[in-house]
């Protein structure tokens, strides 16, 4: 934008979009422009590298325009040259924080064009393992989202408990982020001796641990300060961006594909959908924390489920999928994740489209801050939690 | 440094120096992708690498002694990791750390991926893994930690200011206070758009 339009735009006295009323500042020649200030791409408070360009007028914030891309590593196009089972070691690596869930994403995909079934055992190990990488995923958010307003201390709070999970998820699949444990008919091998001993006892200490987060910062008056009635998303406004996972149900709306649209065996356990009042960060926040606790349920809930069995199916040598299409959704921790997986009967896809949810969640960081101070932008921008990778793939 | 950098200090003198560089080192946590959850990680109190005398709280790269570039560089960030390199004050050390920032990784074959960040700053140090483990960057520290004790300073920077494939183009200028202010940005205020 030129210098002349901003400054005839702030002599009407109007900004495009939102109809926002820019107040007149001098006269004539000493009339000021807005100043556009690029935030990222590496700036501690917008974790990864995305950037962000405002235009300010002073300190409200006139427009925002995130700029994506830094960390597109060219995942779809990828995945045309690798097959069915080297997929699975790239696709857990878009959001590196639900390494499991993505890859369920794609099993799911693939079975579903082969017509297979997967033995039961496996599927609730699936269940098992994608509620422990929730939990996983949020601590990480609610550790970097403290962060961002300033507190250091949840961070190490939440790692302590991340390392414990992360050593009980290691037992099984051996690796600590990206577990590539799912294969095409099941997971990769059975679960240690006494793997479910200990994941009945870390669902113990995750219990009596919460409360302590629920004080830390939710009973935290500067952190209530910095969130309560900021960057409030209405719900017409959330659905029509396509915005999912707990940036929607702080809105209000109790949608969740484990609920509405249950895949594995969800439809056997009981899952509970936190919901928010009015959608602000408080909300977004508050339901995050909550989700944790919906997830430590389910999984003590499938503590009792798991039975004996084959956790995998033998498979040919070379897994094709037959010609057709299939369109796969899953709940990621962050939202809605959708595999759009095309094959033309070859050993590698024809085409893998991602939906993936932080791309659809940051669509929405325009509108939240619009006409919001500099500093509300901030606990804006990590409140609508997202993963960089998943937004650029 | 002034003097400290052209004068070869005597041999009790520079163990003394260098003890303390080594212990002291203001890490800049360069975190791309995946592999900056296990620098996290690493800094945070199971592993904690505060206690090998690594800080990660530099406010920027001008307060920065080390760089960890963590994850995987595309072709579009490469011009800020390497202005950010060029901010760093003399003498500074890179740790590359996983897969990603030492070749590439999985995405060898991505067209968007530049294989390696040794192809836009020098690396002292290269921690292999996907990610690698917390135990892993220790380990590379502590690589780091040897190299600078037995170091000689005069003989680093001289090697520095003569190899200009090291420190790329405007190589011996980066040592220049000035030249790193006058510089011109790679990023414009809205380039590198998508
Ligand atoms: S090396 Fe692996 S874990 Fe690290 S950034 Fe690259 S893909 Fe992610």
């Amino acid at each position: 934008m030129s210098d002349l339009d901003t400054r005839e735009r702030v002599l009407q006295g109007t900004a495009p979009g939102e109809g926002l009323a820019i107040e007149l500042i001098g006269d004539g020649d000493l009339v000021t422009a807005d100043m556009s200030l690029s935030i990222g791409p590496a700036h501690p408070a917008t974790h990864g590298v995305f950037r962000i360009v405002f235009e300010m007028d002073g300190e409200r914030i006139v427009r925002a325009r995130p700029v994506i891309g830094y960390m597109h590593r060219g995942f779809e196009k990828l995945a045309e040259h690798r097959d069915y089972r080297q997929i699975m070691a790239l696709v857990n690596r878009h959001d590196w924080l639900s390494g499991f869930a993505n890859e369920l994403g794609v099993a799911l995909a693939v079975e579903q064009m082969l017509e297979m079934e997967v033995p039961e055992r496996a599927q609730w190990i699936r269940m098992l393992m994608a509620e422990w990488n929730r939990v996983l995923n949020h601590l990480m958010f609610i550790g970097s989202y403290a962060l961002e307003l300033g507190a250091i201390t949840p961070m190490f709070y939440a790692f302590r408990e991340r390392e414990d999970i992360q050593h009980l998820l290691e037992a099984a699949t051996g690796g600590r982020l990206h577990f590539t444990y799912n294969q095409v008919g099941g997971v990769k091998i059975d679960l240690p001796a006494g793997f479910l001993r200990e994941s009945e006892r870390l669902v113990g200490v995750m219990r009596q641990r919460m409360p302590d987060y629920f004080d830390l910062v939710h009973g935290n008056e500067i952190f209530r300060g910095r969130t309560v009635n900021v960057g409030p998303l209405p719900v017409d406004v959330a659905t029509s961006i396509g915005v999912t996972g707990p940036a929607l149900q702080a809105t209000g709306l109790a949608e969740d594909a484990r609920v509405t649209e249950p895949y594995l065996q969800y439809d056997k356990v009981e899952v509970e959908v936190p919901v928010g009042a009015n959608g602000d960060a408080f909300d977004r926040f508050d339901v995050l924390l909550r989700r944790i606790v919906a997830s430590i349920d389910v999984i003590d809930q499938i503590h009792g489920h798991i039975g004996a069995g084959p956790v995998n199916q033998k498979l040919p040598k070379m897994v094709k999928a037959p010609e057709g299409w299939t369109y796969v959704r899953t709940e990621n921790p962050l939202g809605q994740l959708g595999y759009w997986l095309e094959s033309d009967g070859g050993r590698t896809p024809w085409r893998l489209k991602m939906r993936t949810p932080s791309f659809s969640n940051v669509q929405a960081i325009p509108y939240l801050v619009e006409g919001q101070l500099l500093a509300d932008a901030i606990s804006i921008l990590g409140s609508v939690f997202f993963v960089v990778g998943d937004i650029d793939r | 440094m002034g003097v400290m950098d052209q004068v070869e200090l005597p041999k009790p003198i520079k163990y003394v120096f260098n003890w303390g560089r080594k212990y002291s080192l203001w890490c800049f946590n360069f975190g791309l992708a995946c592999c900056a959850i296990e620098f996290i990680a690493a800094s945070t109190s199971r592993h904690d690498f505060i206690r090998h005398g690594v800080i990660p709280f530099a406010h920027g790269p001008r307060q920065a002694d080390l760089l960890v570039v963590s994850g995987t560089l595309t072709d579009k960030m490469a011009p800020a990791v390497k202005r950010l390199y060029d901010e760093m004050p003399e003498p500074k050390y890179v740790i590359s750390f996983g897969s990603c920032s030492n070749c590439g990784g999985p995405y060898w074959d991505s067209y968007s991926v530049t294989k390696g960040v040794d192809q836009v700053i020098p690396v002292d140090v290269y921690v292999p893994g996907c990610p690698p483990r917390p135990e892993a960057l220790l380990d590379g520290i502590m690589r780091l930690q040897d190299r600078i004790q037995n170091e000689s300073l005069p003989e680093r920077i001289a090697e520095r200011r003569r190899d200009p494939a090291n420190v790329g183009a405007e190589a011996g200028l980066a040592l220049d206070p000035h030249a790193v202010h006058t510089a011109a940005p790679v990023l414009g205020p809205t380039g590198g758009d998508a």
